[in-house]
């Protein structure tokens, strides 16, 4: 078990976090790995609260809770620090991935008694720049990669380039904005 | 042979009731349950099926039209959950005592009252005495794997009972895990071609269904349905052999996990099996001898197998997903003593956890076998309620 | 197991009773005779019956046979004396009467 990953997202209904947690789940299990991804659901509303989770292992993962000391948190609305305690339970080894205009060093001070790493992604920029419209979770999802390393970067693209043809089967043309979206997003991704 | 995937638990049940090319689906929809007939519509729409979807207008009409579509000669499914099944509990009787051999995924929500759509068993535990095999699942590859077992269940000549197949609410049903699914001959040629006796359709040997059934014939019919529950004990686990042969999966109704030796046993059903068995893992690193035995199948209840699985524990504690409200424990822990008869010789315990979605934790099951040291002990318990009927992570 | 008119009576076992009650083949009915819980019957005065054969379609349980196109007089094992017929009756040729009569 000592492979085992936790992932804790946080962002707001209509962002696209179920989606990105199930995307990764995706992926790593191109990748052969062993996963999970589900939502905690709550009230299914447009800017209501969301919270999604990730495990990931080379063995078959047993534990059916809720994530309380992650690896790694993912923040994909930067207004949720504020309302949200993003980092409680997360490891001190572990890193955060917020998606913000600002650096990680600003971003860190926002962060009450967090000594980990911190990795910022301006993920409105990137998406409003190529896909016209802010859709945070696709540059998030190539955050999370940058950020734990947990995947080869071209297997990566690869694999999540399968997913979305499978997801937008009856939208193809989809896919190629957002596999910019991703490619752009893994450049721009900024840690300290 | 068998196709490495990553599906949710709805996802994984509408898989397999496509991949059996069901003759008749009937459902109305309820979170959490909705995806199945959802992503299902969505293969007969593409011609991946030629089942006959009939969206409904309640869930009392679902099984009707399950009733009525499998007394006609066809193989029938629904999905529900919660209310959706408790709008339904008059026609599951119906179904069970007509001998129409149904299959229903119940993804178990708590039945609203204060409104709660989140996951608890109070709803499946609320049909159990409704005549329906209930098999409940540990994760999405059983939710898949069960489904397919059951229709074959269900269809035996010596059982033709309906079954609800359960799996927990968004724990299961809306989490992606890796599964591995059939190929969808294999599972054609399993569960073959549906052969009923007698059916409304066949005009070789016309037959009327449902007939009054006084004072004098009731009873006797009664007796027939228990035995069917009775027999289906057997059958199940031959069925499961049969199924262990095509995919090297093996159930049984019962699962131990490391009691062989266990002084502390933990029973309980549904996805916190397998949290609770993190948690033996890591006791038993440190020497403790602790053990759990799931439940796959509660209704038939395997008395037996849990009477011979408890060799010689010192406490045992059964975990219940549903209050009960019986004022002395909850279904589970009613139906382990009864198995029991009285002639336990050691001390069993209940608690009821997880109720409305209240997430349960690897700390919770410390918790409990912790509890169970002090009761070993002799220390009084923490539990505040009564010594044998007991909350798990409730706020004092 | 044992069919219905086939020896299923009070008496069959739990092992031996039809599954599920399920009845086959069709105009079981008939086996069921009714007759016994008459309280009065109809009597047929012929003498005033125009054969408009109004009865016989009102009849709920077919005790009024008809030969030939024109009605007979009642069969009586599974008549229930509801006295329907003789409500329906346009020229008084139905009267009700006492089973002991």
């Amino acid at each position: 078990m000592n492979d085992l990953l936790e992932i804790r997202w946080h962002g707001r209904g209509g962002q696209g976090v179920k989606t990105a947690a199930l995307l990764l789940a995706d992926v790593l299990f191109y990748s052969g790995k062993y996963v999970q991804g589900f939502p905690e659901y709550g009230p299914e509303r447009m800017g209501a609260p969301v919270t999604a989770y990730n495990r990931i292992s080379n063995d078959k993962i047993r534990v059916h809770s809720n994530i309380y000391e992650p690896g790694y948190v993912a923040v994909v609305d930067h207004s949720l620090i504020r309302s949200a305690n993003v980092t409680k339970g997360l490891k001190k080894d572990g890193a955060i991935l917020i998606n913000t205009k600002l650096d990680p060093e600003e971003a860190k001070s926002l962060l009450k008694d967090f000594e980990g790493k911190v990795f910022t992604i301006d993920a409105e920029t990137i998406s409003i720049d190529i896909l016209g419209k802010y859709f945070p979770n696709m540059p998030m999802l190539a955050g999370i990669i940058k950020m734990t390393k947990m995947m080869d970067e071209n297997v990566f693209l690869e694999n999540i380039e399968t997913s979305l043809s499978r997801k937008f089967a009856s939208k193809p043309q989809l896919v190629e904005g957002n596999m910019q979206v991703i490619k752009r997003s893994l450049e721009e991704v900024k840690g300290i | 042979m068998g196709i490495k995937d990553r599906l949710s638990g709805n996802e994984a049940t509408a898989m397999a009731m496509k991949s059996m090319n069901m003759d008749v689906m009937a459902a109305f929809p309820i979170t959490p349950s909705t995806e199945i007939p959802e992503q299902f519509s969505q293969y007969v729409a593409n011609g991946l099926t030629d089942t006959v979807f009939v969206p409904v207008e309640s869930e009392h009409s679902a099984m009707s039209a399950c009733i009525g579509s499998q007394a006609a000669g066809a193989r029938s499914c629904t999905a529900t959950s919660s209310n959706g099944l408790a709008l339904m509990h008059e026609m599951l009787h119906i179904a069970s005592a007509m001998r129409l051999p149904i299959t229903m995924a119940c993804i178990t929500r708590a039945i609203t009252g204060p409104i709660n759509i989140h996951n608890d068993h109070s709803d499946a535990m609320s049909s159990r005495d409704c005549g329906w095999i209930q098999i409940h699942a540990e994760d999405v590859q059983e939710a898949y794997d069960n489904y397919i077992m059951s229709v074959r269940i269900a269809e035996h000549k010596k059982v033709l009972l309906p079954v609800m197949i359960c799996q927990d609410g968004f724990i299961t049903s809306h989490a992606v895990e890796n599964v591995e699914l059939l190929e969808e001959e294999d599972i054609r040629s399993f569960v073959g071609f549906y052969e009923p006796d007698y059916y409304l359709l066949n005009p070789e040997l016309k037959v009327a269904m449902g007939p009054y059934d006084p004072p004098t014939y009731l009873m006797e019919h009664k007796r027939q349905q228990a035995e069917a529950m009775i027999d289906s004990l057997d059958v199940i686990k031959e069925i499961y052999d049969e199924f262990g042969k095509l995919t090297g999966r093996y159930y049984d109704l019962i699962e131990t996990y490391k009691i062989e030796d266990a002084e502390r046993i933990i029973i309980l059903l549904g996805s916190s099996a397998g949290t609770a068995k993190i948690v033996v893992d890591e006791l038993r690193s440190k020497g403790e001898k602790v053990g759990i035995i799931k439940i796959r199948s509660y209704r038939p209840f395997p008395g037996k197998l849990i009477r011979e699985a408890l060799k010689s524990p010192k406490v045992v504690a059964v975990l219940d997903k549903a209050e009960g409200l019986s004022s002395i424990g909850g279904p589970v822990y009613s139906d382990v003593c009864a198995a029991l008869n009285g002639n336990a010789g050691f001390k069993i315990v209940n608690y009821i956890y997880g109720i409305g979605g209240r997430d349960v934790r690897t700390d919770d099951i410390h918790e409990v076998f912790a509890d169970l040291q002090d009761d070993i002990d002799g220390k009084e318990s923490k539990a505040k309620t009564a010594a044998n009927y007991r909350y798990l992570a409730l706020r004092e | 197991m044992r069919q219905l008119g086939d020896g299923i009576n009070a008496k069959v076992t739990w092992k031996e009773i039809t599954l599920a009650g399920i009845v086959t083949d069709g105009g079981k009915s008939k086996d069921f005779e009714t007759g016994d819980w008459r309280n009065s019957k109809p009597v047929w005065l012929a003498e005033n019956c125009k054969q408009c054969l109004i009865c016989t379609a009102f009849c709920p349980d077919s005790s009024i046979p008809v030969k030939d196109k024109k009605r007979v007089d009642f069969e009586y094992k599974h008549c229930k004396g509801c006295g329907i017929c003789e409500k329906v009756c346009p020229f008084n040729a139905i009267e009700m009467k006492g089973e002991e009569e």
